[in-house]
């Protein structure tokens, strides 16, 4: 049986006339992945201050824990471990002073917190470095060090905004690599923003889009990209395709639509099409190039709602 | 609350700017040097035997007073102390990471305030202490007790005096996101309260009464001008250092005729300032709460 984390109703934040997040519902279990997916200036950041009550919401309400952000910020603060965008660091103090100095910030004994310190340094790989001042640090190692001060409390609940934003491939690799590795050894849940969907999407559970401050869609990575009817889809790549072949495509049964795409010509079909659809092809003597489904509807829901940017 | 405390505390006395603080004591202590060493021919001749004090408030040649130096560098050491203390934690990114921890938003603001009041009152402390010491060098006698509890009320007196311009600078530092225009805004409050009020004072004095002799024009002149705290703290040291005031206000010819030149007890002298203190101290809360309404309800965007 699993406890809920995070649940929100209808949240939003308003900044005058504008609406940033406009009536979210969130509901998060324990032990989960979710990925809180959107375009920039989507609302995912401004959602993510109500839920830690780093600003009060114009309406709506939301639970962390059990606890409301606004009116109970400390056990909210006491459980959750929050990675903000642009992670800021005292630059005049080494990477251990700005450790030890949130861990004095929680109130954990001194010779407790030197240990845990001492692990979390170990395991972003800093532990060399933490003799060195943040200010001399890279924009790599300050996301590793960001990621060892959240963890720092031991949190039953990490919110990462936009971790991996101006890493190189393999500190995203390691990064993915390491939150999988807290969710599944230690039990963490993590609620991870991101607008790069394809870095996000193997490691969660559960994404939700956001777009304009609204989600748009929600669900397994798995149920939404098998969302679109049948997801029998395919695209081909033709060459001299004619308004005949066309017709006679779209007449073939269980296809819904045909239509072109781009280059390409894509069926909407609700059944298994491709070899009816090659048939139609080369009994009108056109040149097929190339065939592959097309069932990323994920991605296609999201490259929808970034176009409108 | 106490971790901010430490934390800011190490800050003040870590970083480059807690040198121009040293500064003002090694300067300060040149300052009434100066003075001690131009009173020691008059010393002995001297019918006043209040000397220590005299360190504080006679003028050597060309200087005007220490508490003259004082009156001037302490709200400039208060508004260095303070002027960036929120805004550059903001523009760091840390104010977001420091407050997403299980810490009150006022205690992070009370805990800074009462770090900079504290290095701000070891400071003055140091100079006073050290002023007295080399009178004692200079003169060859200890102060007696009722220079100790002058000079005392004196030490309070400038604690509450610069740490307004503490709590000042950093309300500033809460309303404007640029420390460059902060530190603008506290340093145009501060050359408003000091110098431009004392003009105000005297336009209003003049607005309202036309007969310049009249003792009510003196009178309306220094309430306006108590507006300014630079004014507040000129009035109380003035009582606190020179035992021969007895009064703030203008005295008619008829109050004084008969009166005894004798110097007033320290207690008389502290009846006098409190007003001064208490006005000092509710500044500061003024302040506090101005930031507090703005900063806790505030939305901390990283």
């Amino acid at each position: 049986m699993s406890t809920t984390l995070i649940e929100a109703e209808g949240l939003t934040k308003r900044y005058g006339r504008f609406t940033a997040v406009d009536h979210l519902s969130l509901h998060l279990d324990e032990g989960e992945v979710y990925g809180f997916l959107g375009p920039n200036g989507s609302g995912k950041s401004t959602a993510i201050l109500m839920l830690l009550g780093l600003t009060e919401p114009s309406e709506g309400w939301a639970r962390v824990g059990g606890f409301d952000p606004t009116h109970q910020p400390l056990q909210v603060k006491r459980m959750v471990g929050y990675l903000p965008e642009s992670v800021g660091f005292y630059n005049d103090l080494t990477g251990r002073e700005n450790l030890r100095y949130t861990a004095s910030l929680n109130s954990m004994p001194r010779a407790q917190a030197e240990l845990r310190i001492a692990t979390l340094l170990e395991m972003v790989q800093l532990s060399e470095a933490a003799a060195q001042l943040v200010g001399q640090y890279s924009r790599g190692m300050r996301q590793r060090l960001g990621l060892a001060d959240v963890l720092l409390k031991e949190p039953r609940l990490i919110i990462l905004d936009d971790p991996t934003l101006g890493l190189d491939p393999t500190g995203v690799e390691w990064l993915l690599r390491v939150i999988r590795e807290l969710s599944s050894q230690q039990g963490i849940t993590v609620f991870v923003a991101s607008h790069n969907l394809h870095q996000v999407q193997r490691i969660c559970d559960r994404v939700g889009i956001m777009s304009h401050g609204r989600m748009v869609v929600q669900g397994s990575v798995d149920e939404l990209t098998s969302m679109e009817e049948g997801s029998h889809n395919i695209e081909m790549e033709l060459h001299g395709a004619t308004p005949e072949l066309m017709k006679a495509l779209e007449a073939l049964p269980s296809v819904q639509r045909c239509g072109t795409s781009g280059a390409y010509v894509v069926l909407e079909s609700t059944a298994e099409v491709r070899s009816k659809a090659v048939e139609a092809v080369v009994a009108h003597g056109v040149e097929l190039i190339g065939l592959r489904p097309r069932n990323r509807s994920l991605e296609d829901i999201y490259l929808r709602y970034f176009q409108e940017e | 609350m106490s971790a901010i405390f430490w934390k800011e505390m190490a800050d003040h006395f870590g970083r480059r700017r807690f040198l121009f603080l040293l500064g003002l004591v090694v300067f300060g202590l040149l300052w009434a040097l100066s003075v001690a060493l131009r009173e020691i021919p008059g010393v002995f001749r001297s019918t006043d035997d209040f000397l220590f004090l005299q360190l504080f408030v006679s003028s050597s040649g060309v200087l005007p007073p220490l508490i003259f130096f004082i009156s001037f560098f302490g709200p400039l050491a208060g508004i260095i102390l303070g002027f960036d203390s929120i805004n550059s934690e903001r523009l760091q990114g840390t104010l977001a990471r420091v407050l997403s921890q299980p810490v009150y938003r006022d205690a992070v603001y009370n805990g800074k305030f009462l770090a900079g009041a504290a290095t701000l009152a070891i400071v003055i402390i140091a100079m006073v202490i050290s002023i007295i010491g080399m009178g004692m060098f200079i003169f060859g006698i200890p102060p007696s007790g009722e220079e100790i509890i002058r000079i005392i009320g004196f030490t309070v007196v400038s604690i509450a005096f610069v740490s307004l311009w503490l709590a000042m600078a950093m309300t500033c530092s809460i309303f404007f996101r640029s420390t460059v225009v902060s530190s603008m805004v506290a340093i145009g409050l501060w050359v408003f309260a000091t110098f431009f009020i004392l003009l105000l004072a005297s336009a209003v004095a003049d607005f309202f009464i036309e007969d310049v002799t009249d003792p009510l024009y003196f009178q309306v002149e220094s309430w306006v001008s108590r507006v300014s705290p630079s004014f507040l703290f000129s009035e109380a040291t003035e009582a606190l250092l020179s035992p021969g005031v007895r009064s703030l206000g203008p005295l008619l010819q008829t109050q004084v005729s008969g009166l005894l030149t004798t110097p007033v007890s320290a207690s008389q002298s502290l009846g006098l300032v409190w007003f001064h203190i208490v006005a000092m101290v509710s500044a500061v809360a003024v302040f506090l709460a101005l930031s507090y309404t703005k900063f806790v309800r505030e939305e901390i965007r990283s």
